[in-house]
């Protein structure tokens, strides 16, 4: 369990960063894949595997193809990741 | 680029690869430009982006053809107009145990028709490659099989009937088999990989149902690199040397403190022993045509102490360079490869002190570094790189340490001799110089894809190719094989020329560096304008295109009497020679043909 979101999310951040090449990227709990140009679905699994190495968790299948928002993203890693 | 040497960090290069990407394609490298079709039974996008950064890595630019998800046997089987004006240069098929159709899973099925499953399952693959090498004559790379995490009936699963494993493993052999018999059919050992890294690890049913991933994520980048060094081996990118430190690497101790008696080499310790393996593993690489040097801070009277320990494995003669003396590593290295007339590039140093290899690393571009901090990391490091890679073997590979130690030789001898020319005479030379034959053809390509120093247009042939240009009737081809008391050479240079009209048009002009400065090229010149002339042909047209490598023979049909015609701004020129007054320019090198010459 990781209480401190704001941490979450500025590592987050550097995940989406790293793996879209993008220093600009800003992330919110309301950024979804329309937000991000290079976003497709490609990229995303791509993008899930880079967050499942940063928090030391794995997604169950429901949550990767159901994930609507970075915000439930940061939600299952508070939950359960472990690092 | 260090991030993408073995051993990497996967996960690193996954989630960074845009940005190494970048960097790569802006680093200024020369690299030859691929194209490559990946073949897919599964999702391999994840695939094509790692070994895109690999090959980068290797000099190798790529351009890809991915086929749709699952199409592989109906692009091999059919073509798509896509892949068919996209002919590629290499195929790599990627299909895994997900594709195999026709396991066995019922045990009411008889022995025999367990062995029509296994014989049909191997003809739809074969089927394919028989299809696409007709069709696009280019080398084919096919993933063999990895085994089942999961097994019904325990160890009985690898070698019953019924087996899941054991019939993977059978059809593993026939594509082996296969492998052996055909040119340009190449074996991605993802049996091998998937062991290594563990199936536990390898396999990953969740990337499957989401992703149609065959394999974990994870395991991606090693099953790339695989890929990509088997490419880069296909066009001559291997290493040549591997460059040994002594103390602590290939002994224990310290032979200038410890003396003879007192390094550990041999079967009295453990440390002796470990030692001793990895002196047998390092001379292995002998007999694939790796060449072995050492390279070691002591008094070369010291290290020879050490190489002639009564229980050493490796001796002085295993070596075609003995570097022991206190200069940097980084200068020794680099005057090795002048005197064996390689670029630093081809070396691989490997020491057990880090900042050596540190050393050597930051100042010599190109050199792979090889820390042993154990005999068993070391080992394994070393054949996990891939560096040599092998995709052929040639009789020359064989024996290749023998002629670099007939060169040294040779550069003793001269030193002798009142006049250069006195020398050369002294040496007897004879060389065969004929058009290209089917035994000498594996030779050829392979001289023809490694050859970068003296190498005008360093255009490179896959076996297809080479196939094609033998057969063509509006080519000249020549090789030449060179002789002389000290040894045979083998077959050192190569030349083919396109006739149009009444001129011929030089594609290919090469030669090893091991047979510089011999007046081979001359030999060699003399027969392409007799060639010429019997051809009725009365100009020879030479190009030269400029490389990072090759500066060498920029003036090479200068030095030859050829007109310069063209000279670009990127320093590519093109010459041309007259041949109505044409003199021989050989006169140290007497000509022989191959019916003379004994066959070994």
């Amino acid at each position: 369990m990781i209480t401190n979101k704001n941490d979450v999310v500025k590592r987050l951040t550097n995940v989406f960063r790293d793996v879209f090449d993008d220093d600009s990227i800003v992330i919110s709990e309301s950024t979804t894949s329309a937000d991000i140009e290079d976003w497709d679905s490609i990229e995303h699994i791509n993008l899930v595997g880079a967050v499942e190495d940063e928090f030391g968790l794995r997604f169950k299948m429901k949550e990767v193809s159901g994930m609507k928002n970075v915000g439930e993203m940061i939600n299952i890693i508070c939950e359960r990741g472990r690092k | 680029m260090k991030e993408l040497c073995y051993p990497f960090d996967g996960k690193y290069i996954r989630k960074n690869r845009k940005k190494l990407k970048k960097q790569l394609l802006s680093d200024g490298s020369q690299r030859i430009k691929k194209k490559i079709a990946v073949l897919g039974g599964s999702t391999a996008d994840d695939v094509v982006f790692m070994l895109e950064l690999f090959l980068l890595n290797f000099g190798i630019e790529p351009e890809f053809y991915l086929s749709e998800y699952n199409k592989f046997y109906e692009d091999a089987m059919f073509g798509t107009p896509d892949l068919d004006s996209f002919n590629p240069d290499i195929i790599y098929i990627h299909t895994t145990s997900r594709n195999i159709t026709m396991l066995p899973d019922n045990t009411s099925d008889s022995p025999e028709q367990i062995e029509e499953r296994l014989n049909a399952q191997f003809d739809y693959f074969k089927q394919i490659w028989i299809n696409l090498a007709k069709k696009f004559a280019c080398p084919i790379i096919q993933n063999n099989f990895e085994l089942p995490l999961c097994r019904h009936s325990g160890s009985y699963d690898g070698w019953g009937y019924y087996g899941k494993s054991a019939f993977i493993s059978r059809l593993n052999v026939k594509m082996s088999d296969y492998a052996r018999r055909i040119n340009g059919f190449y074996i991605n050992d993802i049996n091998y990989l998937s062991a290594a890294c563990g199936l536990e690890k390898w396999h990953d049913p969740q990337a499957w149902y989401l992703y149609k991933y065959a394999m974990s994520l994870e395991v991606i980048p090693d099953l790339a690199y695989s890929i990509a060094c088997i490419i880069k081996s296909i066009y001559g990118k291997n290493k040549k040397v591997i460059d040994l430190d002594l103390d602590n690497t290939l002994w224990g101790g310290v032979i200038g403190d410890d003396g003879q008696e007192g390094i550990e080499i041999g079967q009295e310790t453990a440390v002796a022993q470990s030692f001793s393996e990895f002196q047998s593993f390092i001379r292995e690489y002998k007999s694939y045509g790796v060449l072995l040097a050492v390279c070691s801070k002591n008094d070369r009277e010291n290290a020879l102490l050490g190489l002639n320990h009564p229980e050493t494995v490796l001796k002085p003669d295993d070596f075609v360079s003995i570097k022991a003396n206190w200069e940097s590593k980084d200068r020794n290295i680099e005057e090795a490869a002048s005197e064996l007339n390689l670029l630093p590039e081809s070396f691989i140093f490997v020491d057990d002190n880090p900042a050596e290899c540190a050393i050597v690393e930051s100042q010599l571009n190109g050199v792979s570094v090889v820390n042993l901090t154990s005999v068993g990391s070391a080992m394994y490091n070393l054949s996990r790189s891939g560096f040599f890679e092998i995709t052929s073997i040639s009789a020359d590979d064989i024996k290749r340490t023998e002629m670099y130690a007939a060169n040294a030789q040779r550069a003793a001898q001269q030193k002798s001799f009142a006049s250069y020319s006195d020398y050369l005479l002294s040496l007897d030379m004879h060389a065969v110089i004929e058009d290209f034959q089917p035994v000498y053809l594996q030779r050829i390509t392979q001289l023809t894809n490694k050859s970068n120093q003296f190498n005008l247009t360093t255009k490179r042939y896959s076996d297809k190719d080479m196939e094609a240009v033998c057969a063509s009737r509006e080519h000249i081809r020549l090789y030449g094989r060179l002789t002389d008391k000290f040894g045979d050479n083998g077959i050192v240079s190569v030349v083919i020329g396109r006739c149009k009209g009444d001129a011929l048009h030089v594609e290919l002009w090469l030669m090893s560096c091991r047979v510089l400065k011999r007046d081979m090229e001359l030999a060699m010149l003399d027969e392409l304008v007799s060639q010429c002339k019997k051809r009725g042909i009365s100009k020879i047209v030479g190009y030269y295109y400029k490389t990072a490598k090759n500066s060498m023979v920029s003036e090479l049909y200068g030095s030859f009497g050829f007109e310069l015609m063209e000279k670009a701004e990127n320093g590519d020129s093109v010459w041309s020679l007259d041949l109505s007054c044409y003199e021989n320019k050989n006169h140290v090198i007497k000509k022989e043909s191959e019916k003379d010459h004994d066959h070994e």
